[in-house]
């Protein structure tokens, strides 16, 4: 009871704070954005020294280092209107032109409450069509902005009116969903305070939003891919790294492990089809040597909202010399996990609290999955303070198991030497792991340990608010590898996975070994039961498929435009969705307008979200309770992916 | 009656008329992919003339006509969708049908003469290029030389093409080809039906093959594979290999039946971009048998090796 009054204490203030920031913010409008920025610094400044608590808004003007082109300004309230119009965006001393939402990359963030009646009218100021989702959020098919789907977009010049009650709280986002609008700047964070308390307490937050940034237009990106599959891949295996192999593991075992790529015309090296070469990676709009800074008081609890808004970017977060606790994913309460590093697939937002302790700064490191750039951004006692910045680690490289090409020692127990039997040659093996001590950033140790088996280190992780045996009782849907059937999807699709099998257990290639805890989805559980706790009562198996060369992507050999029928899930059903990835790339799925609950062995508890990273060879289960009715959009986050054809429709009807 | 520049002519002026040839084939090919040999539990979609926009375009629309009547949040809104539906104009989703034009210029060779007082400095160029989505394209190729000292002053052919993507990393290619020589001031030129299949084999190897049969019969046959190595990033060594073949003995294009000849090649390319690469390399192409002969009666010599220099680009 005491507990709950001094979090109302808390909360108070703040919210207070924050309806002064939103009376500036309307005024704003007609404000030129110098004067608008002057007063929101001034009223920042104060509230700094009201030692106020949630300080979210002046986050980035605190930043002393640059004025943040994406400096945020909460929205909230019953209406709120955005606007979309193109701007320039300045970048690391480069211009281009950019689609904004309300003037800023990222977009203002609109910060609702769960119970109340939402109006959002969006305006387009833009030559073409344009469009906005709420990525995450549960509402009628009308309001989803799904261009082609729930609507016919916002047309140039139109105001579009979203109108939906707020069913939920957490963290979200918002983005278009029209062409590559995405990548040029339209996307921004969307706070649901909740009715109930947080079950957590933490005396500061702050968005981290990620995302990536290009001067090439999304045009010009995915066009380069279709022509050239690798054409953003400058960390291919070349001669130099031959050699290299060939001292490490022999010259045999090299030559048969890249005859074996090169005779499944695959590259090991794939794991981000655009990658550094033409993105800068931005937190909160700021690129690295932007330095997004976020002010704490040590001994503070900082509450981090981590959206990755990426087009096509999995990040890798961690902040080195803090645990992290993540305590939401997609918005939802979790059971809290404390780690040293996640993984973000694209769309997914994770929520963690951190306790910096001492007095001084940490770098917050969002290193890329295929390790060619990084975002990266500073928690500070004071303004203008920065910490090292993390070495990346080497990229990282499939396996046979990413190819659901191992048959033994595949199984999720872990107990044997899980590479056993594989002929990938002079890899560390389970137990050279377990001795290997964990120290922070040594490449060399890391590069030898790719591909192996993963699954004995994260068995000694401490899980402190998890019962590590608990979930290892429980049955996961295919924890057993599955033999594909004999459909190969037609030419759309490169190649099966042989055997496919969950994966919930792996933190996921070029994060193996590394001897930091790194967040499962093994691990997640809800905080409160699931309110339908019935079993599936059928099964729906997607396969996930591909074609790098010509940069195809599809769901079961199918683009969506061969796809001659939406899927089907009647109304009111709890229906279990199966996805198998027969593609060598993590793909983040995202089902609009219905929870996905990952079947992950939590019971009772499943975690539920609206992205699941389902990984290469992976075959994985959720349930969804079809509780939405309407034409749903169903697909794959990868911006291009999406576009290239991996979408569908969902449609739930009256049986 | 000197040769020089006339191959341009007749290839410039041959374009067009194969151009309106193939195209019409191209638009009868559905016909041509659509039968049982195609081993795909696809059905293709992407044909031009069966895959019109509209009916994308409908189909998308039924859909969601169907689930607006069972769906009702609220009058209003069921007021906003069926005003939506009346109007018909919603675009797709996702554009995954998007037409592009690839034109790839793998060879541009100026291959500088080096001792010998036979003249000319050559060059020659191997292009190729579709234009349309993922399984149809129209694919145009050409491929030229002026080789003073081996086979012909001028040997220049153009192909047009109607692609399908068949299998995994192959597409099937049907189309004709258009081949004219200048040999000693004697220009010949023939029209050839071809069939093909162009692709990646396993361990990366970049293929094409194709059949041909010229207007008087005569049946011809082509092989190339190249396969490139990564030195660095950037910098990539490329190894080329191509060969033809023919069944009878065409004399008007010094072409002996049987193995024709033997062409390796190796080069090295620095991608200053992914779309352009300047290189340099060695080409050796030798001529067999009753090529050889003809050749040699034609006072060209066998078998040449070749210091090349030229630029690889795309886009």
């Amino acid at each position: 009871m005491k507990r709950l009054l001094v979090h109302i204490l808390a909360r108070a203030c703040p919210a207070l704070a924050l309806h002064l920031l939103n009376l500036i913010s309307r005024t704003r409008q007609t404000d030129s954005d110098s004067i608008s920025r002057g007063l929101l610094l001034n009223c920042v400044a104060a509230l700094a020294l009201l030692a106020s608590s949630e300080l979210l808004v002046p986050a980035h003007a605190l930043a002393s280092t640059t004025i943040n082109p994406g400096s945020q300004t909460a929205l909230s309230g019953d209406v709120i209107d955005l606007t979309i119009s193109e701007q320039s965006f300045h970048l690391d001393g480069r211009t281009a032109p950019a689609i904004t939402i309300n003037g800023t990359i990222p977009g203002p963030v609109i910060r609702l409450k769960e119970g109340q009646l939402a109006t959002l009218r969006v305006t387009n100021r833009l030559e073409e069509s344009s469009s906005i989702h709420w990525h995450g959020l549960l509402l009628p098919p009308t309001v989803d902005g799904v261009p082609g789907v729930s609507f016919a977009g916002i047309k140039s010049g139109e105001t579009f009116t979203y109108r939906f009650p707020v069913k939920q709280s957490g963290t979200y986002w918002f983005h278009s969903h029209s062409g590559g609008q995405e990548l040029l700047g339209m996307y921004a964070p969307m706070i649901i305070d909740p009715i109930e308390p947080e079950p957590f307490r933490y005396e500061r937050e702050y968005v981290v939003m990620l995302s990536d940034w290009s001067f090439e237009s999304p045009e010009t990106l995915f066009s380069n891919l279709k022509k050239q599959g690798g054409y953003y891949n400058f960390q291919k295996r070349t001669a130099g790294e031959f050699l290299t192999d060939v001292r490490r593991m022999g010259f045999w075992a090299s030559i048969k492990n890249y005859l074996m790529w090169d005779r499944m015309r695959m590259d090991p090296t794939d794991f981000a089809d655009v990658t550094g070469y033409t993105f800068t990676y931005l937190m909160n709009g700021l690129s690295p040597a932007g330095n997004w800074t976020g002010l704490f008081r040590p001994g503070e609890r900082v509450r981090l909202r981590l959206i990755n808004a990426a087009s096509m970017t999995f990040y890798d977060v961690r902040i080195p010399g803090l645990t992290m606790t993540v305590v939401q994913v997609d918005g939802q309460n979790v059971q809290p996990v404390v780690v040293d590093e996640l993984r973000m697939g694209v769309a997914e937002t994770y929520d963690v609290i951190v306790e910096p302790i001492e007095d001084h700064a940490y770098t917050i490191f969002a290193e890329t999955m295929d390790r060619s750039g990084y975002a990266r951004g500073t928690l500070a006692p004071r303004a203008g303070m920065e910490a090292a910045i993390p070495q990346r680690r080497p990229r990282p490289l499939r396996t046979m198991e990413d190819m659901g090409m191992s048959m033994e020692g595949m199984d999720m127990g872990g107990l044997k030497d899980s590479h056993g039997g594989m002929t990938m040659p002079g890899l560390a093996t389970a137990g050279d792991m377990a001795s290997m001590k964990p120290s922070d950033d040594n490449p060399h140790r890391e590069h030898m340990q790719q591909g192996s088996g993963t699954l004995p280190v994260q068995g000694m992780h401490e899980m402190p608010a998890m019962d590590a045996g608990d979930h290892g009782r429980l049955k996961i849907p295919s924890a057993e590898p599955v033999k594909h059937g004999p459909d190969d999807h037609g030419p759309g699709n490169q190649m099966v996975a042989e055997y496919s099998q969950n994966r919930m257990g792996e933190p996921g290639r070029g994060l193996e070994g590394s001897g930091r805890r790194v967040l499962l989805y093994a691990d997640l559980k809800s905080l409160v039961p699931d309110p339908d706790q019935r079993k599936p009562e059928r099964e729906i198996e997607l396969h996930l498929t591909g074609q790098m060369n010509r940069y195809m992507w599809s769901f079961d050999g199918k683009k969506y435009s061969e796809a001659k029928e939406p899927i089907h899930f009647q109304y009111g059903e709890r229906v279990r969705l199966t996805f198998v990835n027969d593609t060598m790339m993590e793909h983040p799925l995202h089902l609009h307008g219905m929870w996905m609950y990952l079947e992950n062995g939590a019971g009772a508890y499943l975690p539920r979200k609206h992205t699941v990273v389902v990984k290469p060879a992976e075959r994985l289960s959720v349930s969804v309770t079809a509780d939405a009715l309407g034409p749903w959009a169903f697909h794959c986050h990868l911006l291009f992916h999406m576009d290239a054809g991996m979408f569908r429709i969902v449609e739930v009807s009256e049986p | 009656m000197n040769g020089t520049g006339l191959p341009f002519r007749f290839s410039i002026s041959l374009f067009p008329a194969a151009l309106v040839l193939l195209l019409a084939e191209g638009i009868a090919v559905p016909v041509i992919a659509a039968p049982p040999s195609v081993e795909s539990p696809m059905t293709p979609i992407e044909s031009p003339v069966a895959d019109t926009t509209s009916n994308r375009k409908a189909a998308v629309w039924s859909t969601v006509s169907k689930a607006s009547v069972t769906v009702g949040p609220s009058a209003k809104q069921e007021a906003t969708r069926s005003k939506f539906f009346s109007q018909g104009n919603w675009p797709a989703p996702v554009n995954d049908q998007e037409r592009r034009l690839f034109t790839l210029i793998d060879v541009l060779d100026y291959r500088p003469r080096i001792g010998g007082g036979q003249g000319h400095d050559d060059y020659r160029w191997d292009v190729e290029g579709w234009y349309g989505g993922d399984y149809n394209r129209l694919w145009f190729k050409s491929e030229g030389q002026r080789d003073t000292a081996f086979k012909a002053d001028y040997d220049v052919d153009v192909q047009l093409l109607y692609g399908r993507f068949i299998q995994k990393h192959y597409d099937l290619q049907i189309g004709g080809r258009v081949e004219t020589q200048s040999f000693k001031g004697r220009n010949v030129t023939r029209g050839l039906g071809v069939i093909g299949i162009e692709g990646l084999v396993p361990y990366n190897y970049e293929f094409e093959s194709a059949l041909f049969i010229d207007q008087g019969g005569a049946v011809s046959a082509r092989l190339s594979f190249t396969k490139d190595l990564l030195l660095t990033q950037r910098l990539i060594f490329q190894a080329r290999f191509e060969t033809n073949a023919a069944v009878q003995r065409v004399e008007r294009f010094t072409t002996g039946s049987g193995l024709n000849n033997l062409e390796f090649g190796v080069r090295l390319r620095y991608e200053i971009q992914r779309e352009f690469a300047p290189y340099f390399g060695i080409s050796l192409d030798k001529s067999f048998g009753e090529t050889a002969t003809l050749v040699r009666e034609d006072g060209g010599n066998p078998s040449q090796v070749r210091f090349v220099l030229g630029v690889r680009a795309w886009f």
